[in-house]
């Protein structure tokens, strides 16, 4: 739905509150990996928070979007139960996907979450046929694609934004330029004039926006999202970022030099997102609060992820396909 | 009964499964004027508009990609990717999102979609248009492989893939757009998926086969009747999943089994089906499995290069001959 730009800050505060849950679903995600307890790949959102809640607040919970393998905050941000995420995290019964996806798979369609995703840029023609089937069920839905500056370079996402474009499908492309895929630093491998000039030469409105900046964000989707439900066609928004935080756990990003982090430590979402707050008459008080609150929801999660059940092995043979489904326990 | 080709056959399935469910279409290049490489979507734009036939770019990554989000979010599509050869410019689609979603999501999602690719030589056009690589996707769990060989079967299986929740990797032979065969047009039943077809019934040995070797085997097996030995020949219709009973059983009857398939020998399906029949019924049989298949080489272009990769009816006599001397 489309919000009243009133920047009223109690819904400003809502939504600082889902980003500390994001920041606290992240760093129990980092702490537990380390710990053992969460096993293959964790990559954090930390430092992009504002984007996903930006967005997501100015969606339907019809709405549709797809991630790529940075997805927690999108999920969390679409309305997914971060408790679920958790026990997924942990491979446990109660899981978003009963423990058959983790990480990089997360997913929670009864919020339109259509999967986080272990290959760049996958989402994008996955997300233009989404498109092209609320088309054809005549809905009034949209579908977000998120995509990170890496994934600009793969060609199902210069497909992708052909095929958007050519059949005026209702899809908002979200590139979330954090300026580094993987370890190595986009620009460096990267023709052209960027991710704004790509989505252009194809004739798609495009936008690049400070990703930092919550209220840019939120006004910048209320718009954007409003004239793709009333039919402008695709559009895209680039969101300007920094990842806090290596690729994945475990890595410490000792590509990067000290002082780019030190700066963006100071342009970081959380504390710019406080300083409005408190501008407005938020009290420190009540913020600290929220912290103490995602921070202590986190760790209750991490402890119900710790009690619950391993999935029994069945569960492994079923969900493969309706025709010709395993056998449990055989090689068929 | 009435006579049509095994294309006219495609065609008439997508219409009547158009026609009873609206959330059926279709995505690919040159639907639309030209209705389909073997004209399978002949007049269906027409009929259904262009969002339901729709008219591609040349993205086949996207035909793929963009098949699995519309069914994710409630529809139906049948990707047409021309030929299996271009086909593989999306297995990442297919293999890592498609045969997926449902598994590493699980359970919240189903991909109710056909990827068309068609297999085979068709005659002259070579290494890039003419593979058969139909045992690659039986590798992969989630995914459902169909190779219809006759009219009849490729109007009621593609109906049955149509209708199907799994992603079905639907493979026509190119080399039998135009030939025809008898289709009950009354009777709008799809054939159920995983049931093979006893094409030739017999005592002495089993050929299993599917797609066009069918029809080259069936002949060759009349020939052989001439000399005295009787041959069943299964059509297996469906290589995921493969009618292991129908198979089962006939080798119990026959004690032989051989394979022929138009893919290349080395890796084949027929590797398969005679490694489980040699595993499971060993004691059964009379003489060891055999198998037939193409050479390992790409597909030639010109015309005694490419017979020479091709299984003619007279090798597959010769090497059936030799279960018995």
């Amino acid at each position: 739905m489309a919000q009243v730009q009133t920047n009223e800050p109690a819904r400003i505060f809502n939504m600082y509150k889902k980003m500390l849950l994001i920041r606290a679903f992240e760093e129990a995600a980092a702490e537990n990996f380390h710990a053992g307890n969460v096993r293959g790949s964790v990559h954090q959102y930390i430092g992009e928070e504002a984007i996903a809640v930006g967005i997501c607040e100015n969606l339907r919970n019809d709405d549709l979007l797809t991630s790529y393998h940075r997805g927690h905050g999108h999920s969390i941000a679409k309305g997914a139960d971060p408790r679920a995420m958790m026990l997924e995290l942990f491979g446990r019964v109660g899981g978003t996907s009963g423990g058959k996806g983790g990480s990089m798979h997360i997913a929670d369609f009864s919020v339109g979450m259509l999967g986080a995703n272990g290959v760049i840029a996958d989402g994008c023609t996955i997300s233009v046929g989404a498109a092209q089937a609320i088309k054809l069920l005549k809905q009034d839905k949209i579908i977000v694609n998120f995509i990170g500056d890496g994934g600009i370079n793969r060609g199902p996402f210069m497909e992708a934004l052909n095929w958007a474009k050519v059949y005026e499908l209702p899809v908002l492309f979200v590139c979330e330029n954090n300026q580094i895929a993987a370890t190595t630093t986009t620009k460096t491998v990267t023709a052209g004039d960027g991710i704004e000039a790509r989505a252009k030469s194809y004739g798609i409105p495009a936008i690049t926006i400070d990703g930092n900046d919550l209220l840019l964000v939120d006004r910048t989707a209320a718009r954007i999202v409003d004239e793709i439900r009333a039919g402008s066609g695709p559009q895209l928004i680039q969101a300007m970022t920094y990842r806090l935080k290596g690729h994945y756990a475990h890595d410490e990003a000792l590509y990067r030099n000290p002082s780019e982090v030190e700066s963006a430590l100071k342009n970081e979402p959380m504390p710019r997102t406080e300083t409005w707050l408190k501008d407005q008459g938020v009290s420190i008080e009540e913020i600290e609060k929220a912290k103490d609150e995602a921070k202590k929801l986190m760790a209750n999660y991490v402890s119900d992820a710790h009690e619950a059940p391993w999935p029994d092995i069945s569960d492994a043979f079923t969900d493969v396909q309706d025709v010709g489904s395993p056998a449990e326990g055989t090689n068929l | 009964m009435t006579k049509m080709t095994y294309a006219e056959a495609a065609r008439l399935a997508l219409k009547e499964e158009m026609e009873r469910d609206s959330t059926v279409w279709a995505l690919g290049e040159d639907l639309g004027f030209e209705g389909g490489m073997g004209g399978q979507y002949k007049d269906l734009q027409a009929e259904f508009g262009i969002d339901r036939i729709v008219d591609t770019p040349i993205s086949e990554a996207t035909i793929m990609g963009a098949a699995i989000g519309a069914a994710l979010a409630g529809t139906r599509p049948i990707a047409e990717l021309r030929f299996s050869d271009f086909a593989m410019c999306a297995v990442d689609e297919l293999v890592n999102q498609a045969a997926k979603a449902r598994y590493m999501f699980g359970g919240q999602a189903r991909v109710p979609m056909i990827a068309r690719m068609p297999i085979g030589i068709r005659g002259g056009i070579a290494a890039q248009h003419s593979q058969s690589p139909e045992a690659w996707y039986t590798h992969v769990p989630g995914l459902v492989v169909v190779t219809p060989a006759t009219p009849a079967d490729n109007r009621g299986l593609l109906k049955a893939a149509i209708r199907c929740d799994d992603p079905v990797v639907y493979m026509e032979h190119k080399g039998l757009w135009g030939t025809e065969g008898e289709v009950e047009e009354n009777d709008s039943h799809p054939i159920p998926l995983g049931i093979a077809r006893k094409v030739v019934t017999g005592n002495d040995l089993t050929i299993v086969t599917w797609s066009a070797m069918v029809d080259i085997v069936e002949k060759a097996a009349l020939s052989l009747a001439d000399e005295g030995i009787s041959v069943e020949v299964i059509d297996l219709r469906t290589l995921w999943p493969w009618d292991r009973d129908s198979v089962f059983s006939s080798v119990k009857k026959t004690g032989r089994l051989m394979v022929v398939h138009e893919a290349v020998q080395v890796g084949g399906f027929g590797a398969e089906i005679t490694s489980e029949v040699s595993e499971h019924l060993f004691s059964m049989l009379k003489a060891p499995v055999k198998r037939m298949g193409g050479a390992r080489i790409p597909i030639p272009f010109s015309i005694p290069l490419e017979a020479a990769y091709m299984i003619s009816k007279e090798q597959i006599i010769n090497k059936s001959k030799s279960f018995f001397s």
